[in-house]
């Protein structure tokens, strides 16, 4: 056998020549060129990485003693609690890093949003990202069911049945994916499998696609300037780029430790965050004779559900609520090919997108508010409107308003951007 | 813009704090042990009888200061062990039958109603003629002031009264103790429920601040670092 020729001597030559991993460093970390104009905004993507490593370790030492019985899950939880040495962190940081991720996870996407990160060559990255958060989604709500609490129980019977307002098999969907006619234990077993292996699988791989398909194109900055395009005569290396490792290592860590210091925070003084992260109900067991009088998923869901429930049934069907709840999530999808701005960057773009985005994220806390409290928390319209009007709920009109804000946002984005009067984009970034 | 972003951030806590409205605040101070050890008495005198807190051992008492000697003499009664949790000898099919509904474990029951919640029901019961036990609990169910269960302390407080026009309760029968002695004494069984919901609170708070004097040392120096590396960046 022809040995490989290498560069690097003992140990790592004797790996290398079996095994690409000088050059997997070189390629990844220490030679991956990221521009240097790096932002606050760019601290959340390894944060990601990092809260997907802490809800993995933690949730080991969980499921060491957790029981995916229904009989016994509610307990369990509290044995975690109490009598499992240190279970109560460990407990707490699951709890935690869930809504922690989600927090991380929408800045990482606001990020891709103002700065044009989706655009041309990079479709591939986002639309790797679109995935790991459906999947991220998924994971979070097999996950909530495990603690067997009433949200836990209730939250999952709303989510499942909304599967059985698809036209004719709806009904029999929400019946496989229970396993049986209502939450059961046959529910909560399937529910643990694929909280605790079959999404966690799905999402590393999703991850994993996500970074090869970045360090093949490159990081987008805060300038959306292409730094390729830019490169030494003599090295090949583009001019406002510096190596990875060891530039953003270091720079990372002091993200790591601030968003430490604010996940420590909370797990040690606030771990149910005024009812946010950890819901009062969910620490009564499950009963499925009693039904919460107010039931609503936890808050990274609530922007969705609020447009599930401000969409009205047509004839008797709940189905465009859902269709529309569904299309919320999946608009992102899109933004590559709905946006025609001759720029990328937030930086460079005219008034008129500006108000667009603020009317968006205006929208997304207002109907994430909304999905937290029942429909009647702002009151009735008068007498005069009950003839006219399916609801009187305030509530209900503010939500359905916002609801079309968020979706003209989508739906206008190929107007209003290719309009937009924009500023020259310089050459190189700006540092 | 960013203005608005941080006033929307903290929309959702200003709404969260408005709910709270059950008009008393409970004596909670988990630094108390004497207070937490006499609503433990209280507890494990009075409401174990009924309900039980399962995911609670009684040797845990030994966090509020009470050693096992004490608890093994003063707390157990039919046989426990040290490390047994707290059950009850009630069937719960009975006392459906008794009371329309099973008395729920309070185990984390603080954690689910909050503790004022608890405090305010334990002060709120009422004589009720018309209904099966002869007390109401306007705390209970705001609507019809029904509740399963009896007024167990009933001969501390003595009894009071809906007055129907301004909505108080009005203290119509004395008891043993006088109205702020018994305020007292379910402040303290208040304070034990609270500890009992949580037993490793302070634990993790003490956890806490360790882990904040840790983080905020690496914090000054990873800053070092970062600007050590990035000094030559131009």
């Amino acid at each position: 056998m022809a040995n490989k020729i290498v560069e690097t001597k003992g140990i790592m030559g004797w790996i290398d020549a079996r095994f690409p991993l000088t050059s997997n460093i070189k390629n990844h970390l220490t030679e991956y060129y990221a521009p240097k104009n790096f932002n606050f905004w760019y601290f959340f993507g390894s944060l990601a990485m990092l809260v997907l490593v802490l809800q993995i370790v933690t949730g080991i030492f969980l499921t060491m003693h957790y029981k995916p019985d229904a009989a016994q899950a509610f307990a369990s939880v509290e044995y975690i609690m109490r009598d499992v040495f240190g279970g109560n962190i460990i407990r707490y940081m699951h709890s935690t890093g869930a809504s922690m991720f989600f927090i991380v996870v929408y800045l990482h996407m606001f990020r891709g949003v103002i700065y044009g990160s989706y655009r041309n060559p990079r479709e591939l990255i986002w639309l790797f990202g679109v995935a790991i958060f459906l999947c991220l989604m998924g994971e979070a709500f097999f996950g909530y069911l495990l603690p067997w609490g009433q949200m836990s129980y209730w939250g999952a019977q709303v989510i499942v049945n909304l599967f059985s307002a698809i036209p004719f098999i709806g009904p029999d969907i929400s019946e496989w994916l229970r396993g049986d006619y209502l939450i059961s234990d046959a529910t909560l077993n399937r529910f643990f499998a694929f909280h605790v292996i079959a999404l966690p699988m799905v999402l590393l791989g999703l991850v994993a696609a996500h970074l090869i398909a970045l360090h093949e194109v490159g990081s987008n900055n805060p300038d959306g300037v292409e730094i390729k395009e830019k490169k030494d005569k003599k090295t090949g290396i583009p001019l406002d780029g510096i190596p990875f490792h060891p530039y953003y290592t270091v720079k990372d860590l002091v993200g790591v430790v601030v968003f430490l210091i604010v996940f420590a925070a909370i797990i040690c003084f606030a771990p149910e965050m005024g009812g946010y992260f950890l819901e009062a109900n969910n620490f009564i067991p499950a009963d499925s004779l009693k039904t919460p009088a107010h039931i609503a998923p936890v808050w990274y869901f609530t922007p969705y559900y609020s447009i599930l429930r401000a969409v009205p049934p047509v004839m008797n069907s709940q189905f465009p609520g859902v269709a529309a709840m569904g299309l919320s999530v999946m608009a992102f999808a899109l933004l590559p090919w709905l946006d025609r701005s001759p720029v990328k960057s937030i930086r460079y773009r005219g008034s008129l997108y500006k108000r667009w985005l603020a009317a968006f994220v205006v929208s997304f806390f207002v109907l994430g508010y909304l999905g937290t409290v029942p429909t009647t928390v702002w009151g009735q319209l008068g007498e005069w409107s009950k003839d006219i009007v399916d609801t009187r709920d305030c509530a209900t009109w503010v939500a359905r308003i916002f609801t079309f804000i968020y979706f003209a946002f989508f739906i206008l984005m190929p107007w209003y951007t290719s309009k937009d009067k924009t500023l020259p984009v310089p050459e190189r970034v700006t540092y | 813009m960013k203005k608005l972003i941080i006033s929307l951030v903290f929309l959702p806590l200003v709404a969260f704090a408005n709910e709270a409205a059950i008009g008393v605040t409970a004596p909670i101070d988990a630094a108390d042990y004497a207070s937490l050890q006499r609503g433990a008495r209280t507890f494990i005198n009075n409401c174990l009888n009924c309900h039980s807190a399962n995911y609670m051992r009684y040797s845990r008492l030994k966090d509020i200061g009470l050693t096992e000697k004490q608890i093994k003499d003063n707390l157990l009664f039919a046989g426990e062990k040290v490390g047994d949790t707290m059950t009850t000898s009630m069937n719960p099919k009975d006392a459906k039958k008794w009371f329309g509904v099973a008395p729920p474990d309070l185990s984390v029951e603080v954690r689910a109603r909050g503790f004022d919640w608890v405090y305010a029901y334990l002060r709120g019961f009422y004589r009720d003629e018309t209904s099966t036990t002869g007390w109401g609990n306007c705390v209970f169910d705001p609507q019809t002031c029904k509740v399963g269960m009896p007024h167990v302390l009933y001969e501390l407080q003595g009894e009071q009264v809906l007055n129907h026009e301004t909505h108080e309760l009005e203290l119509v029968k004395p008891g043993k103790l006088t109205p702020s002695e018994y305020n007292a004494f379910v402040g303290d069984l208040t304070n034990y429920m609270a500890f009992m919901a949580e037993p490793a609170k302070q634990q993790r708070k003490h956890i806490g601040i360790w882990a904040l004097l840790f983080l905020g040392v690496l914090l000054v120096l990873t800053i070092k670092l970062k600007k050590a590396y990035w000094r030559d960046i131009k």
